[in-house]
């Protein structure tokens, strides 16, 4: 048993001529919380599925908690909260808990026992006896996060769990998510909400037209690029082209002729600094900025939008 | 375990959405109308005749409030479960439920039962209800009541099976649209069939068998009524669709039900390797 909650390799899914996922590799240690990234369309929810067993893969294998995937037994330590969902709307959201428990194989005491526990976590304890019918979005939203962690998981995968909730069904998501890793959980979030996978996940991968492009731990990418903005006495083209020895995305701002680029690691900066002042410019402001997860986001969104 | 789990919520469902309560009230609308035209007829007729002579009105009468009731039964077995597999793979909502620790088969042999047994309760109710009022009217009952139910039942469990199979692939409006053309194919072959036998023309009867063999409710039906009144039945050569000319085979009701097995078998193995 290895300590992977999920090893993907190579994953491959095509419907017809399309291609959903190109390869889909990818490893998730347990305890981990994964951010899955990509523009619409990438790819994301038909990887999901596929890890799920609900759509099979046309090539590549994965394990989940080691077990290969759609394996029966394995399922009942794994959760989830689809994107697109309907639930039974006839039922009430305490029968609905009742009858997902009952699909996860629990006992009547166990269910009894954890089921007001979770409505009163996703702060639904006085609608037990609601109808879903009469449920808003983000109501459902959170009875089916509660869904999937009725049997208290080893490995959850939440796709784009925010998604019609406001501000403050947004923090509770987000809470509840941090506790899910302090327990030690497996999360695999899928969102677009950058924002909170920014102030959730340890790892986030990108993907992009079916592939995944980059996996990075959070902090390191943090660190790893550094955008420098800078205003010096005389910019010109000359030393626009200069700058491309230490860094890419240079470009110039019309109004304030302020110089933006991209360095891959802050240590650049001393040498740039340098060699402005060898380049005998004035240098009045020299300001490097941390790139959030939205502009590394963009940057690879936007090489894709480059292609289409 | 799951199965039952599945079967009970099934059954919930249609509590829930009113389905079964609607149904439920025209089936007692039916019953009432029913009631009354045979009750009049009865009075009628029993001035009118001996009681040896009166005999056969009702019988006709009893055998087209059977006849109808049978139809009703498939109707419902269809329109009961059209929508069942398909709208929840619309809705996504089999997604949360297949990523549980069952089988995909489960899920469909679940929804299979306790729709089956709804429409149980649903053959006691309407063709059940005509004989117990017939028999409480009139006095009289038919020869094989069980049988004959029993095989009114297997129609319906025909048109469950073609509604639940063909939803494991079609949607919801094509689905619904395919149940009921066959249920159209075997109602045209089985009148084929019948003017075939009393024209003695062997082409149109061999129509007919393959009209059953497609969809085998009518050929049921017919099965049915021999056993409910051999002598009246089988007496007369042409009187309407609960008469019969040309009686099924015992074969018909084994293959009735390896039909109903072979496309459950089919519908569950459809749903197992497709993509959600």
């Amino acid at each position: 048993m290895n300590s992977l909650a999920i090893d993907a390799r190579g994953l491959r899914k095509e419907f017809g001529p399309k291609v959903a996922v190109a390869d889909l590799t990818l490893q998730v240690e347990q305890g981990e919380v994964f951010g899955f990234l990509g523009p619409n369309g990438a790819g994301k929810t038909t990887s999901v599925k596929m890890l799920l067993g609900l759509t099979r893969p046309t090539a590549g294998s994965a394990t989940l908690l080691g077990q290969p995937i759609g394996h029966r037994t394995t399922r009942a330590r794994i959760g989830f909260l689809p994107e697109h969902f309907r639930f039974h709307e006839w039922l009430q959201a305490a029968e609905f808990l009742h009858l997902h428990g009952r699909l996860f194989g629990m006992s009547d005491a166990e269910r009894e026992a954890v089921i007001p526990e979770l409505l009163e976590i996703v702060g639904l304890g006085r609608r037990a006896k609601t109808r879903l019918s009469a449920f808003s979005k983000g109501m459902l939203q959170r009875i089916g996060l509660a869904q999937a962690l009725l049997n208290s998981p080893d490995l959850v995968f939440l796709d784009e769990p925010t998604s019609g909730l406001d501000p403050l069904g947004r923090r509770l998501v987000r809470d509840i998510i941090r506790d899910l890793r302090e327990r030690g959980m497996t999360v695999f979030l899928n969102s677009h909400l950058l924002s909170e996978i920014e102030r959730t996940c340890d790892r986030v991968a990108f993907i992009r037209q079916g592939k995944i492009v980059q996996v990075a731990r959070l902090a390191e990418l943090e660190a790893q690029t550094v955008e420098l903005i800078l205003r010096v006495g005389q910019p010109s083209p000359s030393l626009l082209t200069g700058l491309e020895q230490f860094g890419t995305h240079i470009r110039q701002e019309s109004n304030s002729g302020r110089i933006r680029l991209h360095l891959t690691d802050e240590q650049q900066i001393p040498a740039l600094t340098r060699w402005l002042v060898d380049q005998e410019q004035a240098v009045y402001e020299l300001n490097p900025q941390r790139l959030s997860l939205e502009d590394h986001f963009i940057q690879i969104v936007g090489q894709e939008m480059d292609d289409a | 375990m799951r199965v039952s789990t599945i079967a009970a919520v099934t059954i919930r469902e249609t509590q829930r959405r009113r389905i079964l309560w609607i149904g439920l009230l025209m089936g007692i609308a039916f019953l009432i109308v029913f009631s009354l035209g045979f009750h009049f007829i009865y009075l009628d007729v029993a001035d009118a005749m001996g009681p040896e002579q009166a005999r056969l009105p009702l019988l006709f009468l009893t055998l087209a409030g059977l006849y109808v009731t049978s139809f009703l039964v498939v109707i419902v077995a269809v329109l009961v479960s059209v929508a069942t597999i398909s709208g929840e793979i619309e809705s996504h909502t089999v997604e949360s439920l297949l990523t549980k620790p069952m089988n995909r088969w489960e899920l469909i042999l679940g929804k299979w039962l306790g729709y089956a047994l709804i429409i149980f309760g649903y053959v006691l109710l309407l063709p059940g209800g005509v004989l117990l009022f017939v028999y409480l009217r009139a006095g009289f009952t038919l020869q094989q009541i069980w049988a004959g139910l029993a095989l009114i039942y297997l129609q319906g469990l025909v048109g469950l099976t073609v509604s639940m199979a063909g939803g494991t692939r079609l949607s919801t409006l094509a689905n619904g649209a395919l149940a009921f053309m066959l249920y159209g194919v075997a109602f045209v072959g089985g009148w084929v069939e019948q003017i075939g036998a009393v024209m003695r023309n062997e082409t149109a009867v061999d129509l007919g068998i393959v009209a059953s063999l497609i969809m085998p409710t009518e050929a049921l039906w017919k099965k049915a009524s021999t056993l409910f009144e051999p002598q009246v039945v089988g007496g007369v050569e042409l009187a309407g669709p609960f008469i019969v000319a040309s009686e099924p085979s015992d074969l018909m009701i084994a293959y009735a039900v390896l039909y109903v097995a072979t496309l459950l078998g089919l519908g569950l193995w459809q749903f197992s390797r497709r993509d959600l």
